[in-house]
């Protein structure tokens, strides 16, 4: 029995250690591999724009990526594309230091943490560096500005006209939420019901708000619950994931196509099914193409000046249009938007990308 | 004619004999308790939303219950040798997860090897912890919360972090939780199912004798001869079995596997075992109770979002159900206990 014990625990020491180099390998090929090609074609004067994603084999972030050097080879500079293998903090802050040696002349970065970037961006900073985040960010002390995905008063406002044009303007409807403290959550919800209170809403009567808490299992069960406790329900909208996903089987296996409308926030993946199957006509995400786009601009207006990151500056992103800076709690951001919309149209090119 | 009396009067002895037992096995059922309860309780929400007691929601509460009462049974056999299982939860993901990886590969896999896949990888994983449990002798808390974050992480790692949604599941495999047999949908069948072969197993085989043996007194079962480690070893590994089967089922019937699904559902299968008289204290547990334990946790989560109130309220609510449950059970349970030894003959 001991000697045997002896063998399983040698056994299990080889293996941890044989798995920790696989993983230190892994991380500096994957490193490399993402860095080496667009570092290498150093080109002197031309500018250069870095952008450092959470962690590698993320299709969201390969979009996210693509949009930002799509914007910084349309403006004729050169991008530096970089994400770490795993999403933490400290891969980052390597990946900023190498950067900072590089001397690039802006860095967008989407954070692993909100806090424990600041020191090496602050480096950043100091050294010249024009410093901004996008999608999930950085503290206002380590950024001169954010890019935000998500535009609460726009995706409130549209969820509801989305909902309104799919039960033909008159019926009742009912929201599905996450928990009831989400923040996010509950601006949207504020926003959509600022929306109703428009006049020519009169007919659409919001009858509840229930909350599946992003659980696959209370999910269901509260869709289950609105549909029996309001017959004439004629629309659901879900701005979450899972709550979104959830609903869209519910009524599936219901088979209430067409007689319950469904639209919200959810993940082209999660949703493809139940576009496809008209059970849900359309739905909103923000198109993380646009996101990093949007970086892109705004890092070549902060690299040129024209803006500096402060309340009421205004730059001309591209084919996006002209954007506007806004306070953002102790910093200040950018907005990207309506969120876009994924129907039956392209979801099938989506679907395999987030 | 006085034959035909006498015949008649052992009719009627025969007759009062059998009524007697009746009452007798009424007031010995011990879960009576729980049982009123779960009627008043469905009572109540009937009268505040009268679509409670349709016949679309009570096979709603019974298909979203049936996952959970699979789970209750294994888990019910664990706490009777006096252990307990934090890791279902994440065995549940990893076969789920594996299963749909596996259909989403080959779509024209017949559904039932896509189950025995999900019960394979659960069933190797209950394996593992009863390995830990029995032959190492760690206890069970620590083995399976220690396990519980090797699974949940080996899910992790074998999506790549990723979901595996609808559309990458053949219709096949998501039939399996929406199909039914004579209107009965497949996940209620197999649940009963479940419990058949498990009354059977707990109160007809001798292995499952000795499980309750190990649990009312571990040095008297391993004294008489009971071979206490295969027997923890077997239930650990029925337990990651069911959890496994649990995992098919949930994937198939929500029809999307993500790294953290049933997160935490371990604590509802306890609560539901719990509920239903099974002791943490090893040795005592019904099955009859465990599935009423399940379907009042199954009743509560599909009656309070249809009663209407505040979601703060709620959990509130449950949680005090959940304890006047326990306690009016509790109660009924030591009135039948002294009816039973007031009526023993000495």
């Amino acid at each position: 029995m001991k000697k045997f014990f002896g063998i399983f625990l040698t056994a299990v020491m080889l293996v941890a250690v044989l798995s920790a180099c696989g993983g230190k390998n892994d991380g500096n090929s994957g490193g490399q591999a993402s860095g080496s090609p667009a570092a290498g074609g150093d080109s002197g004067a031309k500018k250069k724009f870095a952008i450092i994603y959470k962690n590698t084999g993320n299709p969201y972030g390969e979009k996210e990526m693509e949009g930002y050097k799509n914007a910084i080879e349309e403006l004729g500079y050169e991008a530096i594309l970089k994400a770490p293998d795993q999403p933490t903090a400290e891969a980052q802050i390597t990946m900023i230091d190498e950067l900072i040696s590089q001397k690039v002349n802006a860095l967008a970065i989407v954070g692993n943490d909100p806090d424990a970037l600041q020191p090496a961006l602050e480096k950043a900073m100091n050294a010249g560096i024009k410093v901004l985040s996008l999608d999930s960010a950085v503290n206002a002390e380590s950024r001169m500005l954010h890019i935000n995905q998500a535009d609460p008063e726009r995706i409130g406002r549209t969820l509801v006209q989305g909902i309104v044009e799919m039960i033909g303007g008159s019926g009742e409807i009912a929201i599905l939420s996450a928990t009831s403290q989400a923040t996010n959550q509950n601006l949207w919800i504020d926003w959509m019901k600022k929306e109703l209170e428009d006049p020519k809403y009169a007919d659409v009567k919001l009858v509840k708000v229930a909350y599946g808490d992003d659980l696959r299992d209370k999910s269901v069960s509260e869709t289950e619950a609105l549909l029996k406790s309001y017959p004439n329900l004629k629309g659901i909208i879900s701005p979450t994931t899972v709550g979104v996903a959830a609903a869209g089987k519910v009524l599936t296996d219901k088979g209430l196509k067409g007689k319950v409308q469904l639209t919200g926030l959810g993940l082209p993946s999660e949703m493809a099914e139940y576009i496809q199957s008209g059970i849900c006509q359309w739905m909103y995400l923000w198109n993380p193409l646009d996101v990093g786009y949007l970086s892109g601009y705004a890092a070549d207006a902060l690299v040129n000046g024209t803006i500096t990151g402060a309340v009421g500056d205004k730059f001309t992103a591209g084919k996006l249009g002209e954007k506007e800076i806004i306070a953002d709690g102790d910093g200040t951001q950018v907005m990207l938007g309506d969120p876009f919309k994924f129907d039956a149209s392209n979801i099938a090119e989506w679907k395999d990308v987030y | 004619m006085k034959q035909a009396a006498t015949n008649s009067a052992a009719l009627q002895g025969a007759g009062h004999d059998k009524s007697g037992s009746l009452s007798a096995n009424i007031a010995k059922f011990r879960e009576l308790g729980l049982l009123l309860f779960i009627v008043i309780l469905s009572v109540g929400v009937q009268l505040r939303n009268p679509s409670f007691l349709t016949w679309e929601n009570i096979s709603d509460i019974a298909t979203n219950t049936a996952i959970l009462s699979i789970l209750a049974v294994g888990m019910m056999l664990v706490i009777i040798t006096r252990g307990i299982d934090l890791s279902i939860g994440a065995t549940l993901a990893l076969s789920g997860m594996v299963s749909a990886l596996t259909v989403s590969q080959y779509p024209d896999l017949h559904p039932l090897l896509a189950v025995g896949v999900g019960v394979g990888v659960g069933l190797v994983c209950g394996v593992v912890i009863g390995f830990l449990v029995s032959w190492i002798n760690i206890l069970p808390i620590i083995a399976t919360l220690g396990m519980m974050n090797v699974f949940r992480g080996l899910t992790f790692e074998t999506s790549g972090g990723k979901w595996v949604s609808a559309h990458q599941m053949p219709e096949s495999f998501k039939a399996i939780a929406t199909g039914s047999v004579f209107g009965i949908n497949n996940l209620i069948l197999i649940a009963i199912a479940i419990y058949i072969v498990a009354y059977y197993f707990v109160s007809h085989t001798r292995t499952g004798r000795r499980v309750y043996a190990i649990g009312s007194n571990p040095e008297s079962a391993e004294i008489s001869g009971i071979r206490t480690g295969r027997i923890l070893w077997l239930v650990y590994s029925i337990m990651g079995g069911l959890s496994g089967l649990a995992g098919v089922l949930w994937v198939s019937k929500f029809a999307s596997a993500q790294g953290d699904t049933a997160s935490g559902y371990e604590l509802s299968v306890i609560a539901a075992c719990v509920l239903g008289g099974v002791s943490i204290a090893g040795g005592v547990g019904k099955l009859s109770g465990v599935i009423l334990g399940a379907v009042l946790l199954g009743i509560l989560n599909n009656a309070l979002p249809m009663i209407n109130v505040s979601p703060f309220w709620q959990n509130f609510i449950q949680g005090s159900i959940i304890l006047i449950a326990v306690l009016v059970n509790a109660l009924v349970k030591r009135g039948i206990d002294r009816n039973n030894l007031m009526r023993r003959k000495i």
